[in-house]
Order: structure tokens, then C-alpha cells, then sequence
């Protein structure tokens, strides 16, 4: 299991606290959105940074006013075929505009690498025996898309506007 | 016709390539089956009874003759020689092999098709009319949103693991030949009450084990707004369509328990959010793609049919064929041409490598070179110059593709069946042989007129039985065959389901059955009547007296 983050292998600054777990005294922790409307103001009163962990049927909508207290959403995929978290992500950087990191965790299949990245994650825990390798094989699948999802890459059609050619 | 542009090709070979690095880890086990099922399954690779199958798309179902010769040496060297066309303008393959694919992937990119998302949870072939540009009574050729509407879709990042698979369809004419209704969109391009075109969309339609026809969600739609509503319509799917029970997953299902009113406020609040923004179809884009579709250069010829009175005159086969096969052109002097893939003895939608290669070279000479599939199994020329259809049809004759029966009894929809697909109860193609052997005279034929029979093997209706006006469905009755009757049911402008004739039949008992219903309805039609007219105007019970008698009539299975 590794981390990745800017296409490179990074340490974790974040603890996952679960529900049954106390929260560290120090340092940036993952919370479940239960834990977030229980402790909320505990949490708020520590000066580290919080993230949320996202269940594939929990809508970011729940958290849309608290986003500005938060470093990090983890959208937890149960099982690569639930696709629900690649909507979240779309909703959380367009309609709610939020800027932290999106954090793909659960079942990620690098395969999709492509698609979480073009829907707004940025960060992706990889289950691999080389993550930073699986991570670089699946980034260098493709070169174009068709479409525009506001992740600033452009699509074929806006290149084709632009007098750009491949 | 769309060509590719480097875009496009670049796209499809990083795709291919994706795909040989996946089985690659599939052969040496690093992927399991599960995981690799999904991946393949989005390339449009299935496992079936005996091996893998290959769905490979036909994009609003319009080919060039390139393109056919490329199915016909696929056919060749990765199958068994043939291929077989299905209802939603796809060609199978039925027998390939898992460590053959990338490389037949890898031919079918260099003529610009693909397997992409031919299966799987995702956004299908977008499905058109077949004779889209070439008919008079359409308002705007529908391919261009067809070719807007794949790019938008494949590969799309957010809509690519939906809870089900999710299929889109449009006509750009008033007369359906697209069965937009049963589909999870149908659009529909209409003209408002100012005279501007748009699209009447409609939402939640579809087969399967829980037939629905389409509801509409908006009566009209401006063509620039076509990317965001769609995209409105995914997201709320996306996010509220159910995946805990896969026969519960399509967008029909969500919509009916939600209400069409409620989904239609949910995709409006989305709607109305990303409109201004979405997305990134500019204006140049689809000024060039409009300019693939620009009317070939058809040459100034006269109109040809008196002469071709003279020839239908001294000739009958070809006077029939004229009248079933032929399609008026809104061009003068030209013509379109069907090709059916129903003579008798032959498996609907199958074609050999041989007359796949043949086509082509008519295409070539008659037609610019370009054809169609359309949604009953059959191919389309669509520019043959009228003073050409005599040669033509002496050169499709020997090729059983000139069979006179277009829209009628023996042009019957089948799907694979038992002899191929791991999920039916009951082959469907030993039954439509069996019909076509009750119903060879041509004569009676014509006098029947428009009927369609579709046939299914199971449940998952990919043989359109609901839509059929005699719809057949293979049931399993303790390991035994048995085949369900419905009635009335039709794919077109005004569709409507089938309605269920009684109990389930043994299927030697089906063609009597058939020929039952055909005696009854030529009994009670009134004038030119078609069958599911008679069938609406009179209902059920005269037919079901024919095929159970009298006495039979309140026994359903």
C-alpha cells in the first residue's frame, strides 16, 4: 500500500482515526462523517488539519458547508464497479469548489487511474506491491480525451479549436 | 461520413494498447477474472457458452466499404468465417480468442472502429436511423449529434462505471426507425412552437425483464444545451440509480420509483447549474463535424421510374423486390437499398466473410461506397442511382441478399440463443428456420404486409420480443423449451409493449401458432390494415381463441 500524490510516493501526514478510536492529541487526522458531527467542534478547537472519509453513499453534499475547515475528502470506492464516487469528486471541485486534496481510497483499480484523475482526485492510496511503478505504468495510458471535466486538461475538441495537432 | 483525425486514432491505439498490457496480466494471473471481467467487458469482450465473443460497434450504424472488408478478414482470421450483426448496429464475432484480441482490436482501430464500451456499465454504441441523410422526411441529419454524442461518451471519466449498462438513440425524422422509446435516452429532433429544431428527450426506456417505454423528461431541447442535459441526466443516475440488485439497476427503474416529475426536477437542478459551462463542444467542433456529413456530390439524373416500370413489368421477382427492399431517396434519380439478412434457412444478422467482402465491392460500385446496419439485422445501401437497381439485384440474388421481405413476417429479429449465450433458456434461431419453412409463399406474404416477429431466448429480450408485433420468448419449463407469445407490441412512433397471448407453446407447436394468428388477422383487417392495427382496434381474444380454441382461453402460465 502506498500513497500517491503528484505522481510521486509520498508519506501520509494523515492519521485515519476510526469511530471506535480517540483523537490524537496532535497531528492531521481522517474522520468519518459521524465522527465529524459528533466531535466537530473538538476537532475544530485542534490546530491540525482534518480530512472526512466518504462512504460510497454519502453524498458530499452533507459536508458542503464545513469544506472550509477541511484539508482533505477521502471518497471511498467499496468496490471498483460502484462509480459513484467519480460524480463526488466532479461535485466537489465544480459545484462546491473545493480545492483540497481528494483522496481515492477503498478499491482503487489503477486501471481507472485516468478517470478518477480527470474527475478531480488528486490523491490515490494504491494497493500494490510497487505502487510508484503501477502508478506510472496506468498515468502513461493515455494522451487524449474527449471530453472536458474542469481538471485542466484540455480536451481533443479544444485542441482541434486551438490549431493544435498531436 | 466521420473520418478519424489523429485525435481520434491516437485515443483508440492508446486504448488498444491499455487493453494488451490488461490481458497480458490477466494470461500471467496477476489480474483475477473479476477484476479483468469489467476491463474486458468495456472493450466489448464477453465470455460465452463455448468462448469469447467480440461486440465490436458500428457507430449509428454507418460503415464504409473499408470497414466491411476489414469485418470480413477479421472473420477470417480471428473467427469462424462469419460474423453476425445485431439489433443495436453491432457486428459480432462468436468465436475469438482472449490472447488473439489486442491484435484484432489493433486491425479494427487502423479502419476506425472499436469494441470500446460495446459492453459493460457504460454509455453503449449511440444507435441511429439507418437511413439518416438520405430520406426526405427528416428534419436534420441526426449522425452529427450521433458522432457529438460518442465523442462526449467514450471514455468518459465520470460516467464509465454507471449502475448499468446505459443506451442512447436519436432520429432526426418524425417516422421512429431508431426505437427511440426504448431506449435509457431517445431523442427525438422536433421543431418547437418559433420553428427552431431541438430535441424531444425522452428518458428511462428499455427491454429486459422489465420492459418500459421512454417517458418524456423535456419536450424540446436547444442543440446547444444537448451535452449538458445529457450529462444532467447521467449525473443524477450516476448518483441515485440503484446497485444493489442488478435487474433493478437501469435509469427505468429509478425513474419509475422516483416519478418522470421528480427526475425531472432533479436533472433540471443539475441542468440549470452546469448549462452555462458545459462543455466544451465549441462551435468550430461541430461546424466540422456538420461537414462530414455533408450530402456526397450526387450527380443531375433523371427520374428513372418509368423505366423501371418496364422492367418490373416483365419481371415479377424483381418487381417484388422493388416494392418490399427499396426505399424512395430525397435525391431524384436515386435510391436506397436494403439488404436483408433473412433468406430462409439463414441465421438472422449472420453474414459470411465471402458476402461481407462482396458488399463491399457493391458498395463500391452502386452505393459511394458507404452502408448502413440498421436495428432488424439488415444492411442498407443508401446511394444507389436508381438506373442501377436492376444490376444490383441480379448481383445480391446469388448472394441471399436480396431476399424480398423487409418489414415483413420472415424479416424476424433473433437473438444468438442457447446456441451461443450463457444466459438463455432456448435457441431462438431453430425457431425463426421453422417459421420461415411455414411461410415460403411469397404471394401470402405480401398480402400480410408489415408484420415483425422478434424472437428472444430469454428474459433479457435481446431479440426485442416486447416490441414485436408477434413477440417470442423462450422460457425453460424443467429443462424443457417452451416459447411465450405476446401480441401488439411495436418499436415505432407510438410504441408499445406486447401483450402476453397465453400459456407458453413447445416449439414445434410455434410456427401453427404463428399461422394462427396471421388466418385470424386476415380474417377481421379491415381494408389495408396493418396487423397491429387490427390488433388494437380488436384486441386479444380473437387471437388467442385461434391458437388455444375456445375453451383454452382463460388458462395462462
Amino acid at each position: 500500500m502506498g500513497l500517491i500524490k503528484e505522481g510521486k510516493l509520498v508519506n501520509d501526514p494523515f492519521k485515519n482515526v476510526s469511530d471506535c478510536e480517540t483523537v490524537p492529541a496532535k497531528g492531521p487526522v481522517i474522520v468519518s462523517i459521524d465522527q465529524w458531527m459528533v466531535r466537530r467542534d473538538d476537532l475544530l478547537k485542534r490546530s491540525d488539519l482534518i480530512g472526512i472519509w466518504l462512504k460510497s453513499d454519502e453524498h458530499p453534499e452533507t459536508i458542503a458547508g464545513d469544506l472550509a475547515y477541511l484539508s482533505l475528502v477521502a471518497l471511498e470506492f467499496p468496490s471498483f464497479r460502484d462509480g459513484r464516487a467519480y460524480s463526488y469528486a466532479r461535485l466537489l471541485r465544480d459545484k462546491y469548489v473545493f480545492s483540497g486534496e481528494i483522496r481515492a481510497v477503498g478499491d482503487v483499480l489503477l486501471d481507472q487511474l485516468h478517470f478518477m484523475a480527470r474527475s478531480g482526485f488528486d490523491a490515490f492510496e494504491v494497493e500494490s506491491e510497487d505502487p510508484l511503478d503501477a502508478y506510472n505504468i496506468a498515468a502513461a495510458d493515455y494522451s487524449v480525451w474527449y471530453q472536458q471535466t474542469g481538471d485542466g486538461r484540455l480536451s481533443a475538441a479544444e485542441l482541434r479549436g486551438k490549431g493544435i495537432r498531436r | 461520413m466521420y473520418r478519424y483525425d489523429e485525435f481520434d486514432h491516437k485515443l483508440v491505439q492508446e486504448r488498444v494498447q491499455q487493453f494488451r498490457h490488461q490481458v497480458k496480466r490477466r494470461l500471467s494471473g496477476e489480474l483475477t477474472e473479476d477484476q479483468f471481467k469489467p476491463l474486458r467487458l468495456m472493450n466489448g469482450l464477453y465470455l460465452q457458452l463455448h468462448a469469447y465473443m467480440l461486440r465490436v460497434n458500428v457507430p449509428y450504424g454507418a460503415m464504409t466499404s473499408r470497414q466491411m472488408r476489414k469485418f470480413a478478414h477479421v472473420a477470417r482470421t480471428y473467427d469462424r468465417g462469419f460474423g453476425h450483426f445485431t439489433t443495436r448496429q453491432n457486428i459480432q464475432y462468436n468465436w475469438v480468442k482472449l490472447e488473439e484480441t489486442p491484435n484484432l482490436l489493433a486491425e479494427l482501430a487502423e479502419v476506425e472502429v472499436t469494441g470500446i464500451q460495446s459492453s459493460g456499465n457504460c454509455v453503449r454504441n449511440i444507435t441511429s436511423d439507418h437511413y439518416a441523410g438520405r430520406i426526405k422526411d427528416e428534419l436534420a441529419d441526426p449522425r452529427v449529434y450521433c458522432e457529438l454524442l460518442r465523442q462526449y461518451t467514450v471514455l468518459h471519466p465520470e460516467f464509465s462505471f454507471l449502475p448499468r449498462k446505459f443506451k442512447i438513440a436519436v432520429t432526426g425524422s418524425p417516422k421512429d426507425r431508431a426505437a427511440v422509446a426504448l431506449h435509457d435516452i431517445g431523442l427525438r429532433m422536433h421543431l418547437n412552437d418559433s420553428g427552431k429544431l431541438g430535441f424531444e428527450v425522452l428518458v428511462g426506456g428499455g427491454q429486459g425483464r422489465t420492459p418500459v417505454i421512454a417517458k418524456t423528461i423535456r419536450e424540446w431541447l436547444s442543440p446547444e444545451h444537448l451535452m449538458a442535459y445529457v450529462e444532467a441526466i447521467l449525473r443524477v443516475y450516476n448518483l441515485n440509480g440503484r446497485r444493489d440488485n442488478i435487474h433493478k439497476a437501469r435509469i427505468k427503474i429509478i425513474v419509475n420509483q422516483l416519478g418522470i416529475d421528480r427526475y425531472r426536477e432533479l436533472v433540471d437542478q443539475e441542468f440549470d447549474r452546469i448549462k452555462g459551462d458545459v462543455k466544451g463542444i465549441p462551435e468550430a467542433e461541430i461546424q466540422r463535424i456538420k461537414a462530414y456529413f455533408a450530402p456526397p456530390e450526387y450527380e443531375e439524373l433523371p427520374d428513372f421510374t418509368d423505366k423501371l416500370s418496364t422492367l418490373r413489368l416483365a419481371d415479377k421477382a424483381f418487381d417484388l423486390w422493388m416494392s418490399s427492399n427499396v426505399a424512395e431517396h430525397k435525391i431524384r434519380g436515386y435510391a436506397i437499398v436494403n439488404l436483408t439478412l433473412k433468406a430462409p434457412d439463414r441465421v438472422p444478422g449472420d453474414i459470411t466473410a465471402t458476402a461481407m467482402d462482396a458488399v463491399a465491392d457493391l458498395a463500391d460500385e452502386y452505393s459511394l461506397g458507404e452502408m448502413r446496419v440498421n436495428h432488424r439485422q439488415n444492411l442498407v445501401f443508401v446511394d444507389v442511382k436508381q438506373m442501377d437497381l436492376h444490376n444490383l439485384w441480379q448481383k445480391l440474388g446469388p448472394l441471399e441478399l436480396a431476399t424480398p421481405n423487409l418489414g415483413q413476417l420472415t424479416d424476424m429479429i433473433t437473438c444468438p440463443g442457447l446456441d451461443y449465450c450463457n444466459l438463455a433458456n432456448a435457441r431462438s434461431i431453430p425457431v425463426a428456420q421453422d417459421i420461415n419453412k411455414h411461410f415460403v409463399d411469397v404471394d401470402r406474404l405480401i398480402a400480410i404486409g408489415d408484420f415483425t416477429v422478434n424472437i428472444s431466448g430469454c428474459m433479457n429480450a435481446c431479440g426485442h420480443h416486447h416490441v414485436g408485433n408477434v413477440g417470442i420468448l423462450g422460457v425453460d419449463k424443467h429443462g424443457t423449451e417452451f416459447f411465450q407469445l405476446t401480441l401488439g407490441g411495436s418499436s415505432d412512433e407510438g410504441a408499445s409493449l406486447g401483450d402476453r397471448l397465453g400459456r407458453a407453446l413447445p416449439q414445434e407447436e410455434v410456427p401453427a401458432a404463428i399461422e394462427a394468428i396471421v388466418d385470424t388477422y386476415m380474417d377481421i383487417r379491415e381494408d389495408d390494415e396493418r396487423f397491429l392495427d387490427t390488433y388494437r382496434r380488436i384486441g386479444m381474444v380473437p387471437f388467442k381463441e385461434a391458437v388455444y380454441g375456445s375453451a383454452d382461453t382463460k388458462v395462462v402460465v
